[in-house]
């Protein structure tokens, strides 16, 4: 039906456009609703902490679609970058400033992000946060924000996370 | 400290291209550090300057910016390249992504092994050809102006001129279906600081080659 302007989802049909490619996405709606810091600087702070976690989203993201040789190295190395290269980061940043938000002592959308790639973290090792006291912390502030709670309980339109089972008919839909 | 952004990666395209496009395309002139060993790339991280441990590394306006699509972002929204309100931003976001993912293919070529590479090419042509072109030729053509998005030249028209070119040095007869696509190739190529960059002595860097890809190996070596 040419719906899709590069022939992929996520799509999403939003204020008359009919949006493609996630990043422009995320990028339209923390813009329109003011998630996206003050100024020009703002936004590179958070352009930057949010690229580092879709990064880190898209190891969690082809863990269930690595073949059986390959998984247990990905789950290593994936576990080893959130501990080591990411949290440690959004845990000093959280530290410097004393803040309860990412940047500019504002929510925003890489609150939102931190969040969500916090949860996806404990749902392959509940205890990955141990090292982390001021990301535990921020995990229970951000979780409590009134929006976020109402999302993170049962009948919500949060997905669960994709189940082995599944993977065949994503492969069948895509490839 | 001269005040112009200084630009640290490997002599070569990679991940930095894009940024030394857009800073050319928007008149800026940079410095550039070249990583040509581990122990250089070891210190950088040592130092704490790399935020995630990676290059490439933008040193611009008293910040130290990784990740490539923050510091476009960041480049496009100072130098007004970024469209006039949120939804001409949206349609420069959704055709950068697009563009960029047509790059990423580009980008592992050198390093698919052997028996990959013909494949590799192919799967470049197919995509170049039946999903990223024809919806630039059709944008050109719906609204008949010489740039992508609002009538003003945008990061967009920068991401989408540098692929057109990289995809041509693979495939050389790629535009040959889309008229549109090649006179928006010739119009930006005579932009003022385009030409310049297209030039022999700007910081374009050429296509990788072997050298190339056994600096990569080597400083990113871990």
């Amino acid at each position: 039906d040419g719906s899709l302007l590069f022939q992929q989802v996520p799509m999403v049909e939003i204020d008359g456009m009919k949006m493609v490619q996630t990043r422009a996405i995320a990028n339209y709606i923390a813009a329109k609703y003011n998630l996206y810091g003050k100024d020009l600087k703002e936004r590179a702070l958070i352009d930057m902490y949010v690229e580092g976690m879709f990064d880190l989203n898209e190891l969690f993201m082809y863990y269930e679609i690595q073949p059986a040789d390959k998984k247990e190295q990905h789950f290593a190395n994936m576990m080893d970058k959130a501990t080591n290269r990411y949290f440690p980061v959004f845990e000093k940043a959280l530290k410097d400033h004393g803040q309860d938000f990412l940047v500019g002592n504002q929510f925003s959308r890489a609150d939102v992000q931190l969040l969500e790639i916090i949860l996806m973290a404990e749902e392959f090792k509940p205890g990955i946060l141990a090292k982390f006291p001021l990301l535990q912390s921020f995990k229970a502030r951000i979780s409590n924000i009134p929006t976020i709670k109402k999302f993170l309980q049962p009948g919500s339109q949060r997905k669960q996370p994709v189940r082995e089972e599944d993977v065949p008919k994503v492969i069948a839909i895509f490839y | 400290m001269s005040g112009k952004p200084r630009l640290t990666y490997l002599n070569g395209r990679g991940r930095m291209e894009p940024v030394r496009w857009l800073l050319a395309a928007a008149g800026v002139e940079f410095e550039e550090v070249f990583l040509q060993t581990k122990e250089q790339y070891d210190k950088l991280i040592k130092d704490g300057v790399l935020l995630f441990q990676q290059v490439p590394l933008v040193e611009i306006d008293g910040m130290k910016m990784v990740q490539t699509r923050a510091i476009l972002s960041y480049i496009a929204g100072k130098y007004n390249l970024y469209g006039k309100d949120l939804k001409e931003r949206a349609l420069i976001d959704m055709y950068v992504e697009g563009i960029s993912d047509l790059m990423q293919i580009i980008l592992m070529l050198p390093f698919s092994p052997p028996d990959a590479k013909e494949k590799n090419l192919d799967s470049l042509k197919e995509k170049a050809t039946n999903r990223y072109f024809p919806v630039f030729e059709k944008v050109l053509k719906q609204h008949g102006q010489d740039f992508l998005v609002g009538n003003k030249f945008s990061w967009a028209d920068v991401q989408l001129i540098e692929a057109i070119l990289a995809v041509e040095e693979k495939i050389p007869a790629v535009l040959s279906g889309f008229p549109q696509l090649q006179a928006f190739k010739t119009k930006m190529s005579n932009m003022p600081t385009i030409k310049k960059f297209l030039q022999p002595g700007s910081p374009r860097k050429p296509p990788p080659d072997d050298h190339y890809v056994e600096t990569v190996l080597k400083v990113f070596k871990r």
